[in-house]
């Protein structure tokens, strides 16, 4: 389904970042880091809202030739971003939405665990499995 | 072909116009036709519709129009598009051809002229066979039209020639030759641009209908599109022209052909889409040409990619010759054909040597190309617009990729540069991997160019923990560095290319070779080196007869363990550099040898502990030291040495972080070996504050408030030292506190002499007052005197300095110590004064009358804590005042207690002032004054009161009377009212005595007399008392002819009503001459009620009262 996911700190470095064994990992990196501009962006120009109004989702961020790079943002700023297959036209926008709601439900779950301490990186094991059966899904 | 084969024909660059022919028009020769021509060709701007315009003769010979082949088969192999398609329909096959023919409706010999026009044109129509072309007339007329349906042969005529020629009204135009030809030639011309208009929206659909895939049109649709401000049109179009032509990848052989024609097509994409952007149209961040650019950079690099794989030709391979890519013409009939396949109408290779040849040929001019200069170009280019629509990351990620084509294009400098610039910014963000990545090429670089520090810098960064390098690769690099700062080449980088690498290893030996500039001191505070430092001091001050202690935390994250040479730690007072300095031992102390050996060394992941401590200097009390760098030095001066240098208590761009994430932590540490510590909670502290020494001396103040506004309030301080050796250069500071109000430094004033009164030159504070020297236990007492001239609460400080010799760490220093005091004074008002103006006859007063008596009482009531003793008092009285008789002081010498008051009271007249606004002033009371505690030497206060004005009121009659103060039963009482004429009137005064039981009398009853201005009228009565007791008088009754308002009750204000009569009296002890202007001294009694006492003469008795009833 996804071929890579990551979560972002609130000050812009990765705190969970995988992708596709099969391909160039550095390539997933730079995509997701890139995408941060459009994040930034849309943040900024939703600041003004409330917050329990915002939609959390951001959308697709930014397509490129092979892949589209979803972004979605916690109220407490920080990003997940999803990178997907540009050949897979079957993925609609609300199924995207969903697998974000679903990653957002296991980072509040590593995030009140009390051993976690908020700003390292996620090494979870459960994080992991939700994150794996993102990105396996046949599709 | 050309390297340039993939640049578009230059038809297809232009901006696509439509091509409209104008005939019948003669330019040359004829004057009407040559303005109208100019109407059409000049001031071509940007608002006027885009048509190109060409005169050409109404016989022209257009292209032909080909008769179509009803399958598409037959052109698979030879081509589709021709090369000459573009220009032909751009410039030879007209979208409208326009017969010119001069004509008037009202033409006389009409018939003939239409029918001509009628052939003219059916020429034009015979030229465009087959053609859609469309055709319109316009007939030029000398007269200006008529409004229309008013010219009925006029519509009538062009009714009939429509028909005639086989024209709609709508091609029909009539154009007067007048003087607003411009404006007619731009409504021509847009209904002209209409028509060419509709004839290719017909032919777009008819070549539309041929094929879908006519991917060369895409271009011009896509600007269409722009133009027409529909960018999403735009890039519809070409995400579908892409997705079609994407797989089609042609020969595997060739394949880098199609990977160039892809990064051709996104390149000129970019193109257009900024083109249209500088045209106004605005772009987003996600919807940009530097996107496009960014494709046409990646098929670029695919286009190197498979060229290097596919044109590895030996060097042997020669070029085909004859040239399979030469055609005879030097032009290709269609787009995209094989020159070798000219005119080949199937698909099979008929000749599959020449096939190869020109593959052959197609490869090696590839090899020529200079890939990365194309990928450069467009990266740069996507980073322009990148850089324009606000994505700075992404402007990054395509600097990396610059660099690292630049590395593969070998120009390692320019790599070095752009991989330099963006590594910032993945380490403030913390993108280690990508970091680490950018590191790698770095050294690489840096290798090759056999950059010493650079190669030292990248080296540390990629030791350290930041990068998320193998143990392996690790251990390379620090075995590297070793051999570096050995004065040795490192080993080569790996994946590097060979001749470079030999290259590289010349340099390496050169640089070993030579000597000098072996220091490399390395600022590490913007990166993250792999050894890690943190000072600490070990208290956020000290005192100065104590040393200042602090240590150095050094921890390595590399794989092996690390040997540095020294250690020095810089201050901002860089006289303290010198004593924490740590160093290799030299060779002859053999003993302590192993000892520094083992803390020299740095193990990975230990924590190092290096303690070092200095005394401070007296002059350093109050200041900060503060650490300004720690410098290590790897490496030794015999070799090359490279100091890492952290600025302050040390730190380098991820450990703010790192510290931010400890602090959160609830994390519980595992216990650790004593004199070891966890790196986390070791927080950094560079600086500390050197304070003086702790005082032991004892300060106590002696006062007793609260002060007295104006008086010398007393202080005295009391020193006592607990030193145990002298003291010396005692010194005292006090007075008000600083850094209070403003106002209070200015009513505040401080001096050491209570004898005097101080004025406004006195400061407020004393400042150092020597005091002398003390031996241990003695004690000395000082007195200082404060006045303070408002109420209300102020600080006060007393500091008291000493010098002391001590000795820290065997060194004798000079300490200066202090203690201060501060206490603060509160200040209020000795006592409150309280003035009234009353009648003679006690009554509260309003207002006086001008020259009657009236009288004055103040009342001073005391507010101290402390008693008061009032040393005199006295009434300044203002020029339009007087005194009736003395104004001595009846308060001499009085002391008063907390809350009691002391009154005096002045009787005084006030003149005639006429109407003054506000009043007349009455003048000052001075009443001086001390603490009745104070000693004699101390100054008495004059505390100024200013009197009360007084409204002033003339009357037109005074009455006093002069009568006894008491009168007895049946003995005469003679009572005399003064009558006084106040005014400048003769005075018409009606007198009467009403009689009273209490009374006989003999005088006048009733009378009425004349008083003249200014003289006096007496009035003689004599009383004689009936009853004891106090007894009404027979009231006088005043009335004024002239002065209504003088009533009688005015009167009784002057005049007295009633008297104490006595009774017969046993005894008779004589009349008082007091009369009733005599001073009083009155004292309140707790009623508040005014009693009067007399003074009675020598010897004198109590009157006794007879109770018998004469």
């Amino acid at each position: 389904m996804a071929v890579c996911i990551a979560v972002i700190a609130k000050e812009n470095y990765p705190l969970y970042i995988r992708s596709t064994p099969t391909e160039d990992e550095l390539k997933f990196h730079y995509m997701v880091h890139t995408s941060l501009d459009v994040v930034d962006e849309k943040i900024s120009a939703m600041g003004k809202a409330l917050v329990d109004q915002r939609e959390l989702y951001l959308g697709l961020l930014y397509p490129t030739e092979d892949y589209k790079v979803y972004g979605y943002v916690t109220n407490s700023k920080v990003k997940f971003v999803m990178v997907v297959d540009s050949s897979n036209t079957a993925l609609r926008d609300n199924e995207i939405c969903s697998m974000f709601r679903k990653l957002h439900n296991s980072y509040t779950d590593v995030m009140c665990n009390p051993f976690y301490n908020p700003g390292d990186r996620i090494q979870s094991r459960a994080f992991d499995n939700m994150v794996t059966s993102m990105m396996i899904q046949v599709c | 072909m050309s390297p340039t084969r993939w640049d578009f024909p230059v038809e297809l660059c232009c901006r696509p116009m439509a091509f409209v022919t104008l005939t019948g028009l003669d330019v040359v020769y004829n004057a009407v036709h040559r303005a109208v021509w100019d109407a059409f060709c000049a001031n071509r701007r940007a608002d006027r519709v885009p048509i190109s315009f060409k005169v050409l003769p109404g016989d022209h010979e257009y292209p032909k129009c080909r008769s179509k082949r009803t399958s598409y088969e037959w052109y698979i192999p030879k081509g589709i598009l021709k090369t000459g398609w573009m220009n032909k329909h751009l410039n030879l096959v007209p979208a409208l051809v326009v017969v010119f023919y001069e004509l008037d409706w009202d033409e006389p010999q009409w018939k003939e002229k239409q029918s001509e026009c009628a052939t003219r044109v059916e020429i034009v129509r015979q030229s465009l066979q087959g053609r859609n072309t469309k055709v319109a007339v316009v007939l030029i007329q000398k007269k200006a039209p008529l409004p229309p349906g008013e010219d009925v042969i006029a519509s009538e005529r062009a009714a009939a020639l429509c028909n005639v020629c086989e024209l709609s009204g709508k091609s029909l135009f009539v154009l007067p030759h007048t003087d607003h030809l411009v404006g007619y030639i731009i409504r021509l011309e847009n209904a002209f641009y209409e028509h060419a208009q509709t004839y290719y929206y017909t032919e777009i659909r008819r070549v539309k209908s041929h094929k879908e895939f006519l991917n060369k049109t895409t271009h011009q649709i896509c600007r269409l599109c722009f133009q027409h401000n529909t960018p999403l049109d735009a890039i519809a179009q070409f995400r579908k022209h892409i997705d079609l032509c994407k797989k089609k990848i042609g020969s595997a052989e060739l394949s880098f052909e199609h990977a160039a024609w892809m990064s051709k097509q996104f390149q000129a994409f970019g193109d257009l889409f900024d083109e249209a952007i500088k045209l106004g149209l605005t772009a987003i961040q996600t919807q940009n040409p530097g996107f496009y650019y960014q494709q046409a950079a990646y098929y670029a690099q695919e286009r190197k990619q498979h060229a290097k794989a596919l044109c590895n030709h030996d060097a042997s391979v020669t070029y085909p010759s004859p040239d399979p890519l030469e055609t005879q013409t030097g032009v290709l009939d269609f787009y995209g054909q094989r020159p070798w396949r000219q005119g080949i109408l199937s698909f099979d290779l008929s000749d599959p040597d020449k096939e190869k040849a020109g593959i052959l040929a197609i490869q090696l001019k590839e090899r020529s190309v200079v890939h990365s200069e194309i990928v450069i170009t467009l990266l740069s280019n996507a980073v322009a617009q990148f850089k324009k629509y606000k994505c700075p990351r992404m402007k990054s990620h395509l600097m990396v990729q610059m660099g690292e084509e630049y590395y593969y294009a070998k120009d390692y400098t320019k790599a070095l540069k752009l991989l330099d610039y963006v590594m910032c910014d993945y380490r403030s963000e913390g993108w280690w991997t990508l970091l680490t990545s950018i590191l790698t090429t770095a050294l690489k670089c840096s290798y090759l160019m056999a950059q010493l520090k650079d190669y030292i810098t990248y080296s540390l960064e990629l030791l350290g923990r930041a990068s998320t390098l193998k143990d392996g690769q690790k251990s390379r690099i620090e075995k590297n560095l070793m051999n570096v700062l050995m004065n040795e080449s490192p080993d080569p980088e790996p994946d590097c290319d060979t001749l470079a690498v030999k290259t590289a290893q010349k340099l390496w030996a050169d640089r070993v070779s030579l000597a000098g500039s072996n220091v490399f001191t390395i600022g590490v505070q913007d990166f993250v080196p792999f050894v890690q430092c943190k000072a600490k001091f070990h208290a956020p001050s000290f005192h100065v007869d104590v040393p200042v202690q602090f240590d150095v935390y050094l921890k390595a994250d590399c794989p092996h363990p690390i040997r540095f040479s020294k250690l020095c730690v810089s201050f901002n007072n860089q006289g303290y550099n010198q004593f924490c300095v740590l160093e290799e031992a030299s060779r002859a102390s053999e003993v302590l040898e192993n000892l520094t050996q083992g803390k020299m060394c740095l193990v990975p992941g230990k924590t190092r502990k290096l303690s070092f401590k200095f005394v401070a200097k007296t002059e350093d009390v109050g200041k900060k030291i503060e650490i300004t760098s720690v410098d290590l030095v790897l490496g030794s001066e015999s070799g090359r040495c490279v100091v890492l240098s952290w600025q302050g208590g040390g730190g380098d761009a991820a450990s703010s972080q790192e510290a931010l994430q400890a602090a959160r932590s609830f994390k519980r540490r595992p216990k650790l070996p004593d004199n070891e510590v966890h790196w986390d909670s070791i927080i950094v502290q560079a600086s500390t504050m050197i304070i003086s020494r702790v005082p032991n001396i004892s300060v106590h103040l002696r006062h007793e408030p609260p002060a007295l506004m104006n008086e010398m309030y007393c202080l005295v301080v009391t020193v006592q030292s607990h030193e145990k050796s002298q003291i010396r250069d005692v010194k005292l500071t006090a007075g008000l506190k600083p850094g209070q109000d403003a106002n209070l430094t200015q009513k505040t004033h401080v001096t050491l002499h209570g004898a005097e009164l101080c004025d406004e030159s006195y400061p407020a504070l004393l400042t150092d007052i020597p005091v002398g020297d003390l031996h241990p236990g003695e004690q000395l007492e000082k007195t200082v005197y404060v006045r303070c001239g408002t109420v209300g609460s102020r600080m006060f400080l007393v500091y008291v300095s000493y010098l002391i010799n001590t000795t820290v760490e065997g060194k004798e220093i000079v300490c200066k110590c202090h203690k201060d005091e501060t206490v603060t004074i509160e200040t209020v008002f000795p006592f409150d004064v309280a003035v009234r103006f009353v009648s003679t006859k006690f009554e509260h007063l309003e207002r006086v009358y001008a020259d009657i008596p009236f009288l004055l009482m103040t009342d001073v009531l005391s507010a101290s804590p402390w008693a008061l003793t009032i040393v005199s008092s006295e009434l300044q009285l203002a020029p339009s005042m007087t005194a009736v008789d003395h104004l001595e002081s009846q308060v001499d010498k009085v002391v008063l207690q907390t809350g009691e008051s002391a009154s005096e009271c002045f009787c005084l007249r006030c003149p005639s002032a006429g109407n003054v606004e506000g009043g007349v002033a009455t003048g000052h009371y001075i009443i001086s004054w001390k603490r009745a505690s104070g000693m004699d030497s101390i100054p008495v206060i004059r505390t100024v009161i200013t009197l009360p004005h007084v409204i002033v009121e003339n009357i037109p009659l005074h009455v006093n009377a002069d009568l006894p103060s008491f009168g007895r039963v049946r003995e005469s009482l003679p009572v005399r009212y003064h009558l006084q004429n106040k005014t400048d009137l003769v005075q018409d005064v009606e007198i009467s005595v009403e009689p009273s039981d209490a009374f006989m009398f003999s005088g006048l009853k009733q009378i009425r007399l004349r008083i003249l201005p200014g003289t006096k009228q007496e009035m003689l009565y004599n009383f004689y008392p009936l009853m004891a007791g106090y007894q009404q008088l027979p009231s006088l009754n005043i009335n004024l002819l002239r002065f209504p308002s003088f009533t009688n009750q005015l009167l009784r204000r002057f005049i007295p009503t009633s008297i104490f009569v006595k009774k017969l009296a046993i005894e008779y002890l004589g009349r008082r001459g007091d009369s009733w202007m005599t001073p009083l001294l009155l004292l309140r009694d707790d009623q508040d009620q005014p009693s009067v006492f007399r003074q009675r003469p020598q010897g004198s008795a109590y009157e006794t009262h007879c109770d018998l009833e004469l």
